[in-house]
Formats: structure tokens, C-alpha cells, sequence
């Protein structure tokens, strides 16, 4: 990790709908290479501050900048940096596993020859060759999941954000799951997770907790526990909570 | 642009994977074209009439004898009472009562002049005129007959004009070369503008959308992805349309086929951009498709394909000026029936022209990568 | 019984909360009726003709005029000659052309008989059918007055009512056939999408383990939709009346009677399609690419179904909508009561019992 370079700077971010504030004044930096971990139970605008990052939506005010760009004026040039994983699967049910994967990898201007070279790549680590011509409607969840985060860094871009990757799956893929988040950020790559799971907390080198629209505490999980003198991340949730 | 052939690719196989959509989208269309076609005609025949003969006489007879032997009536029953030949014409069972009051034959001797009545079902208006204009005809020419055998051909009265008639460019009156283009052209517009109105709002619904939207992709190349198959779709089930209308009902193909294809694939750019807009619009299958519906039926019943445009109201002829079906329709017409040339539609195919850039970029404009 | 009036008051609410939903449902059906009501009409009107006059007499003029100043036609100017004719049409706008013979006035008082050929551009059978009878008619107007002024024999004058519609108004034909289609295509789009909705997000299955039963469900979701069908039915019916002066000559209540079982005919029909598909998309192009052209063409809405030929009249049972137009065609403008029509009633019911058990049949058949 590089205390140095902030890859995502994030100053005063207000987000408002209509008269509702989803993200009060948030303040937060991310630095390269870590594992920066958006805590907080449903609605706590945890969804709506990534959704903002990642230019899909646009923020009410405030100052942001990600993988070194400003994000007002160079929205679509931050989109060829970053990789996104929504809540809600998002690969195209319909078509087989490699034509999800060319059709990704097209649109962000892989060359042939690199498309298939990172497709054998990443369906051997996977261990997915078998189902390379199955439609995903035929995927078990689990394997759904790891598919669409390994589409989201097909790119190998420098930062990758996770929405919730995990909500619905049985803990051993969840296991399988945060080893490629590790594997991915080994790799070089930032990634940036929200969860409502707390002992996922712990996997992260640094977390932010976020409740009813601001951010309460940011650390890294040792650091939380100790100012919160809790045993664990869900203690020190229960604590600010209060 | 090998962006854009990803997008393609991607589309063209959603399309030709779902087994329950191909049907619908070949052959289904093509399957009514060829059924609904014979069901566009005014063309009157077996008008059902009741016959009131209160005279029972010589004149009277013959007179129903006459519209008995006429190709357009249907003698169905005869009956003294008008209160029940007004029974048929309530419960639909007849269309025309003709009612032959005493002492017709009597009047038609003596004062030279006797009325009939005629009492028309004109709930329809349209074909009642007709009913009338072939009623008066046989009457007419019965009128004639009469005098000829009492008085002699050439007497003082008996100036007679003959009206022959010629229909240029389809002289059997058939109504099945005039309504296959227009049958076609809905099933085309409909299939073309309800695949890509559903495609987008669809992949919205099921948040596919967001992940294309996390791209660096271009929105042009993003609204050409979403255009682009179905307007290739539509153009081929054209064709096939037009090949079937050929084989099966000898269509004629007076005008340049090039030239209505190069028209055809300026309407579909605006008929498509109108249903991607509506998508881009919408935040679901049910909104879109509504609203599909009003504009596609309000396009469809005022586009002139069944029932004549020119006999609307200004205001409707003015309302057509953003009808692409309306300028489509007149076109294909003219260019497959008269063989119009360039010449003759270069005012609709600037208008059109025009129209696809409005609404590409209208659709383009509103479509939003972040909300 | 309480389980389920929360069920249908919740589907309620959750149609009437979305604002556009509620817009297209009731303003666009309104705003369709206004337009077609004044635009769908076989009517002749405003027909642009030509007339190549090669004798310029006073008859000639006399017939002219008379054939110009019906509301029929208007009048584009006089032709020279017969090439002009072909590029005339070409160009689309002039449907006919009238010529009389050199001579023609002389003609017909000397030898008693004169010519007059019209030209129709035929690419448009129907209209061009209308056109020749439309004028024959006014030519053949004309000529029964210069026979009577001169004191012609044995006339038999017709005497014409036209009954139901004296103005012979085109609303009375094509608003009950509006009616029909709006009805049909509204109520069966909506059914068939919301329970595939349903179905495609999975919070069918929710309601399956439910305590309801699957028939209350299906009832629970249509409850809602029969009563907005029958508000449209019946602004539809109000719109006729005061907009387009269609009478109610029967019984109103029979009227709406009718209408509902209409609407129940067209739900359950919207039912038995979603009983057959899978997602909204294709619930969708199953009832737009069905259910649209039949009930325009096969319904008698524009197209009188006797002129058909045989294999379509046949084909034309299996269209509700023809029943229920002939239905409201009845009661509104004839004035019957049920004697006249219990029998398009009886099929009407009969399809909406078949539409239902098979619905149920296949719903059962799902569970299994």
C-alpha cells in the first residue's frame, strides 16, 4: 500500500434527491493498492457514493477526483480506468460465458489476440473451462459472481468497485470470492467494496463506516477496534450505532 | 467501430438464441400479411334486402326481379309488413329494405311519375352510400327499360349519358395490391420499433444497462448498437414480405426497387430512433410499451393506409406531418403501383431525412450514462 | 376473505401510485377516440379531380359545377390533353379524371346519348370505387332534373331514409370499433405484462407459498384492472355521446353490462396469454401482434365483414372484438335489447369460461 498517491480524493461529496440527503458532506481518500472497505447497513448511502464514483450517477456538489482525474470534466476518461461489480448481477444471461467475456473486453478496446489470451487466462483461474459455452442462466450463483468480478478487471483497470459483490452466497464461495479480491489487489489493482457484512470488514485494509448519509469512522480494523475497545468489527458497529 | 461490431455481435445472438421470438418476428407477420389482406375491401356484394311489395303488380314484380338478378343484392325475404322488414334491419340480418307502396304501378300510369322507398342500414355511412348508389342504378336502369318498352328508344326525356369509367393502374379494382404494401409496412414498423423500444428498457430493468453505462463506450456507438440489428431485421423482413407479396399476389413493381429501398431505409431510421427514444424515455417494459401503443396505433389509423388520407381533416393532415408511416405508406404505394420516380417524392424523402436526424439525436441527446 | 381484499387493495395502490402509468391509462384512450373519432372515416371528402373538357358547353359546365360543388371534391384545374393524365396521378395528389366527349351537349340533344369516361387512379381500389360511384351518382343527379324539366314519362322516384344515421355520420361506425380495440388491446396488454412481470422477477413464487390461492391471486391482480377498464369503457361511452352525438337508444346498463363482459373477455384472454409465456417482452409481442391487426381488420371496425370472403368470415368468429361491436352497435344505435343480441352475448361468455379454465389448467399444471 502507498500512503503517498490517493487514487480516489474525495472532499465534502453532498448528494441530494430532492429534499433527502443519501450522502452528507462525505470526506474520504483511498490509496493505491489497498483494500478499502464502505461499511454501513441498507441505506446508508453506501450504494449511492459508489454509484457517484464510478460516474453513473452525478453528485449535487463537492470535490472528487478518481485514478488521478477530475471527476466533473473527465467522466468518461476515469470510465477506461476503473472496473465496476453491481448488487444486481449484471451479465447478459443469454449469451455464453466467453461471448460475456469478449463482448466486455471488446468494449473497452481489447485486441483480438489480447481477448483471447485473457479469456483462456481467466476462465483456467476461474476453473470455468468446462463451462466455457454454457449460457451464465446455467451458472450456479456462486460461480455467476466470480465470473462478473473477473469480467469487471478484464481490462486490468486501477481500480475496481464492488457493490455488495457477496449479498446471497453461501460462505464457502463468499471465502473463494474475497481470495480473488486479494489475488486482484496483489495484482496491483485498488478495490473498492461496500458490504453490510461485518466480519468481511476484517478483510480490508482500511474501512469507512457510514451511517444515515455521513461517515462515522474511518481506519483500519485494528485501529477501530482498539478506539472502540470492541473484539471485533461487529462490536464496533453495535458502538456507533449507539 | 470494432467497438460497435461488438455491440452487434452481441445483439444479433440475444436475437437468434431465443427460439420463442423468431417465430414471432419471421413468420408471424409474413403468416397475417397473408391472411389480413383479403379483409381490407369495401367491395360490395350480397347487400341483403327485404322487399315490402304492398302493389303485387306487373311493374313491381319485375322491379324485384331486377335486384333479385343484380350482382350487388340478395333478395333474402319478402314480407307485408314494414314494422317487420324494420325487424331485419335491427338484428342484423338485413341491409336494405325496399318498400313498393299500393298503387305504385297505378301512379306510374296515370301521374307519369310513382315513388319507391328504400330504408338503408346507415350505421355504416360508407357502405351505405354505396348500397344507395347501386340501388339507384338498378332503379335507374329498370326506369329506362320501362319507358324503352312503352314509348320507344329516342323520345322527348330519354337523354342519356353513358358513363364508361377506366381504373388506371389496377383495372380489376384489385384492393389486395394497395393493402399488402400498407398490411406489410405495419407488421415491418411494429416489429422493428417494438423489438428496439423493449431491448433498452429491458436491459435498464435488468441493470445490464448500468454495466454498459460503466464503459468508456460512446453514446453514438451505444445508440448505432441498439439501432443498427433491427433496422437490418426490419429491412430483411421487408423484403421478404414484398417477395411473398410478389409470388403470392403478383404485386406489381412499376418503380425502381432501388429507390424504394433507399426510402425504406430512411423510414425505418426514423420509425426505430422514435422507439429508441421512447425507451430512453422509460423506466419500464410496461411505460414503453404504452406508450408505444398509443403512438404506434394513432400513427397506423391516421397514416391513410385504410381508409383514404386525403379525406381527413386539415388538422389531421396537418398531424401527419410528423406521421412517418403516413410518408412511408403514400411512398411505397406510389413507388410499387404508378412507378413514381424521384422526382415525385423527393419532398418526402427530405422530410424524412430531416426527420431521422431530429430524432437520432434526440434519442442520443437523451440518453443519459449517469442520472 | 380479508387476506384477500388487502391483496387487491395493495395492487391497487400500486398501480395508482405511478403517475405515468395512470396517465397513458386514461388520458391516451381518451386522447385516441378524440382523434380517430374525426380522422378514421371511409367517408369521401375533399377528393382532388381533374376534368379534361373537350366540348365546353353549357351542359358540360352545368355537370362540372354540380360535381365540384359537392363536398366530395375539389377541383385542381382543366386538362389539355390526355398525356397530362398519367403524370397527373404520378404525382399522387389528383384521384380522377373526367372527360367529356367533343360535342357532348350537341350529342345528347340531337341523338339523345353523350359520353363521359372518368378516369380513376385505381392503385387504391376502395377509394377509387367510392370516387366513380360518387360521381356517377351526381352525373346521373343531374340528368334525372333535365329529364323531369323536360317533361319526361313514367319516372320511378326513389324515395331514401337512412335509418339509424340520417346525417350518415362516420362516428357512429368507427367509435364503437374504437371502443373494441382500445378495450381489447389495453385490458389484454396490461393482464398479460403485469403477472409475466411477475413471474420474470420472481415475486410470483412469493406469492404462491403464500396462503392465497392461486385462483385469488390471479383474481386479486385483475380486480383492479376490470374496474379501470370499466372507467374507460365508460368515458369512452360519455365521449361518444356528447363529443360525437352517438345516441344510447337502448338500455344504458345493458350497455355497460356488455362492455364488462368485453373487458372480462379481453383480461382473461390477457391471462391465458401470460399463462403461455415467460418474460414481458414476449407477453408483449404476443398481444401487440395478435390481438392489433385481426381486431382492426377482422372485426368489422373498418372492413364490413359480409364482403369478405368466405375463409375470413370464418376465420372472423374466433375475433371478440367482432362481437362486441355488433353488440354496441345494437344497443346504442338501434336501440335493441337483449333479444337481439343474446346470441354475440353467449359467445362472448363462452370465451371468456374457455379463456379462464384454460388459464387455470395451465396454472395447475405449472405448480405440479
Amino acid at each position: 500500500m502507498n500512503k503517498e498517491t490517493a487514487v480516489i480524493r474525495v472532499r465534502d461529496l453532498v448528494k441530494k434527491f430532492g429534499k433527502f440527503t443519501a450522502n452528507d458532506k462525505l470526506c474520504f481518500d483511498v490509496y493505491e493498492g489497498e483494500i478499502f472497505g464502505f461499511l454501513g447497513a441498507n441505506g446508508a448511502g453506501k450504494t449511492t457514493a459508489l454509484r457517484i464514483l464510478c460516474g453513473l450517477s452525478l453528485p449535487t456538489s463537492g470535490e472528487i477526483s478518481v485514478a488521478g482525474l477530475d471527476l466533473y470534466s473527465n467522466r468518461e476518461r476515469i470510465k477506461k480506468r476503473i472496473g465496476y461489480m453491481s448488487q444486481k448481477f449484471s451479465l447478459y444471461e443469454d449469451l455464453k460465458v466467453y461471448e460475456n467475456i469478449r463482448l466486455y473486453a471488446g468494449i473497452y478496446g481489447l485486441s483480438r489476440k489480447e481477448i483471447k489470451q485473457r479469456t483462456d487466462e481467466l476462465l483456467e483461474t476461474l476453473e470455468l473451462e468446462a463451462v466455457r459455452n454454457k449460457r451464465i442462466a446455467e451458472l450456479p450463483l456462486g460461480w455467476r459472481q466470480k465470473l462478473a468480478f473477473s469480467v469487471a478487471i478484464i481490462h486490468r483497470p486501477r481500480i475496481v468497485f464492488l457493490d455488495e459483490p457477496t449479498g446471497g452466497v453461501d460462505p464457502i464461495t463468499r471465502r473463494q470470492f474475497w481470495d480473488m479480491i486479494y489475488q486482484a489487489s496483489r495484482d496491483g489493482i485498488t478495490v473498492f467494496v461496500t458490504t453490510h457484512y461485518m466480519d468481511e470488514a476484517e478483510y480490508c485494509d482500511r474501512v469507512c463506516i457510514m451511517e444515515a448519509g455521513r461517515i462515522d469512522a474511518i481506519g483500519t480494523p485494528t485501529e477501530l477496534m482498539e478506539e472502540y475497545k470492541a473484539e471485533n468489527m461487529d462490536e464496533v458497529f453495535i458502538r456507533i450505532a449507539r | 467501430m470494432r467497438t460497435i461490431i461488438h455491440l452487434l455481435q452481441k445483439e444479433f445472438i440475444q436475437i437468434f438464441r431465443n427460439r420463442f421470438m423468431l417465430p414471432i418476428i419471421f413468420v408471424m407477420p409474413i403468416v397475417q400479411m397473408v391472411v389480413l389482406v383479403f379483409a381490407a375491401t369495401l367491395e360490395m356484394k350480397n347487400i341483403e334486402m327485404i322487399v315490402v311489395d304492398k302493389d303485387l303488380s306487373e311493374v313491381s314484380r319485375r322491379m324485384t326481379a331486377k335486384f333479385g338478378g343484380s350482382p350487388f343484392f340478395n333478395v333474402k325475404s319478402f314480407t307485408f309488413s314494414i314494422e317487420e322488414a324494420e325487424d331485419f334491419l335491427r338484428a342484423n340480418e338485413a341491409d336494405i329494405v325496399l318498400h313498393i307502396p299500393r298503387g305504385f304501378e297505378k301512379d306510374l300510369m296515370r301521374e307519369n311519375q310513382a315513388k319507391v322507398q328504400l330504408l338503408i342500414d346507415a350505421v355504416n355511412a360508407t357502405t351505405a352510400g354505396l348500397s344507395n348508389a347501386y340501388a339507384s342504378n338498378v332503379l335507374r336502369d329498370f326506369n329506362e327499360q320501362i319507358i324503352i318498352e312503352n314509348f320507344g328508344p329516342v323520345s322527348q326525356g330519354m337523354e342519356r349519358v353513358n358513363i364508361r369509367y377506366s381504373f388506371w393502374y389496377n383495372p380489376d379494382l384489385n384492393y389486395k395490391i394497395y393493402m399488402l404494401p400498407g398490411i406489410l409496412v405495419i407488421l415491418v414498423t411494429l416489429i422493428g420499433m417494438m423489438l428496439t423500444a423493449l431491448n433498452l428498457v429491458r436491459e435498464k430493468e435488468l441493470g445490464t444497462a448500468e454495466q454498459i453505462n460503466v464503459t468508456p463506450i460512446r453514446k453514438y456507438q451505444f445508440i448505432i448498437g441498439k439501432l443498427l440489428p433491427f433496422w437490418v431485421i426490419a429491412l430483411f423482413e421487408l423484403s421478404f414480405g414484398l417477395l411473398v407479396g410478389k409470388i403470392l399476389f403478383h404485386l406489381p413493381m412499376e418503380g425502381s426497387i432501388a429507390l424504394l429501398f433507399l426510402f425504406a431505409s430512411l423510414y425505418l431510421l426514423v420509425a426505430l430512433s422514435i422507439g429508441l427514444f421512447l425507451s430512453v424515455i422509460s423506466n419500464s417494459q410496461i411505460q414503453v410499451m404504452f406508450l408505444m401503443f398509443f403512438f404506434f396505433i394513432t400513427f397506423v389509423l391516421m397514416a391513410g393506409i385504410f381508409t383514404p388520407a386525403e379525406s381527413m381533416p386539415d388538422w389531421a393532415i396537418r398531424v401527419n406531418t410528423i406521421n412517418p408511416l403516413a410518408y412511408f405508406i403514400r411512398v411505397i404505394r406510389m413507388i410499387l403501383l404508378k412507378g413514381s420516380g424521384f422526382a415525385d417524392i423527393s419532398g418526402e424523402f427530405f422530410a424524412l431525412g430531416l426527420y431521422a436526424t431530429v430524432m437520432m439525436s434526440l434519442a442520443t441527446w437523451r440518453y443519459r450514462k449517469a442520472a | 376473505m380479508k387476506r384477500f381484499r388487502g391483496f387487491v387493495i395493495k395492487e391497487f395502490n400500486h398501480i395508482l401510485r405511478d403517475f405515468r402509468t395512470l396517465l397513458i391509462l386514461f388520458g391516451l384512450p381518451a386522447i385516441q377516440l378524440l382523434i380517430f373519432g374525426y380522422v378514421v372515416s371511409n367517408e369521401l371528402k375533399d377528393i382532388h379531380i381533374a376534368i379534361f373538357d373537350q366540348s365546353r358547353d353549357r351542359i358540360t359546365r352545368d355537370i362540372a359545377n354540380k360535381i365540384i360543388s359537392s363536398e366530395y371534391f375539389i377541383f385542381d384545374g382543366y386538362l389539355d390533353n390526355t398525356h397530362e393524365i398519367d403524370e397527373k396521378f404520378r404525382e399522387g395528389k389528383i384521384k380522377q379524371v373526367i372527360i367529356f366527349e367533343p360535342g357532348f351537349g350537341e350529342n345528347l340533344m340531337r341523338e339523345k346519348s353523350a359520353d363521359i369516361q372518368l378516369i380513376a387512379d385505381a392503385s387504391d381500389a376502395n377509394t377509387a370505387n367510392l370516387v366513380v360511384s360518387y360521381t356517377s351518382a351526381i352525373i346521373q343527379d343531374y340528368m334525372m332534373d333535365l329529364r323531369k324539366n323536360a317533361g319526361a314519362k313514367m319516372q320511378i322516384i326513389p324515395e331514401i331514409r337512412m335509418m339509424y344515421n340520417e346525417n350518415m355520420a362516420g362516428a357512429y361506425m368507427f367509435v364503437p370499433g374504437v371502443m373494441a380495440l382500445i378495450l381489447m388491446i389495453v385490458s389484454a396488454l396490461m393482464t398479460s405484462i403485469t403477472i409475466t412481470r411477475e413471474k420474470e422477477t420472481g415475486t410470483m413464487e412469493t406469492l404462491l407459498v403464500s396462503p392465497l390461492k392461486p385462483i385469488q391471486i390471479v383474481i386479486g391482480k385483475v380486480t383492479p384492472y376490470i374496474i379501470l377498464s370499466f372507467f374507460n369503457a365508460v368515458t369512452i361511452v360519455a365521449m361518444g355521446y356528447f363529443v360525437f352525438g352517438l345516441p344510447v337508444q337502448g338500455s344504458l346498463s345493458l350497455l355497460l353490462l356488455e362492455c364488462l363482459l368485453f373487458i372480462s373477455v379481453a383480461l382473461s384472454l390477457g391471462i391465458f396469454i401470460s399463462t403461455i409465456v415467460e418474460t414481458q417482452q414476449m407477453a408483449m409481442f404476443f398481444s401487440m401482434m395478435i390481438l392489433m391487426l385481426p381486431t382492426i381488420l377482422l372485426s368489422g371496425f373498418i372492413f364490413p365483414v359480409e364482403n369478405m370472403p368466405e375463409v375470413l368470415q370464418w376465420v372472423s368468429h374466433i375475433v371478440p372484438a367482432k362481437y362486441f361491436i355488433i353488440i354496441v352497435k345494437s344497443i346504442m344505435l338501434k336501440g335493441t335489447g337483449m333479444a337481439f343480441v343474446w346470441k354475440e352475448t353467449l359467445v362472448l361468455v363462452f370465451m371468456m369460461l374457455f379463456f379462464i379454465g384454460n388459464s387455470v389448467r395451465r396454472f395447475k399444471i405449472r405448480l405440479e
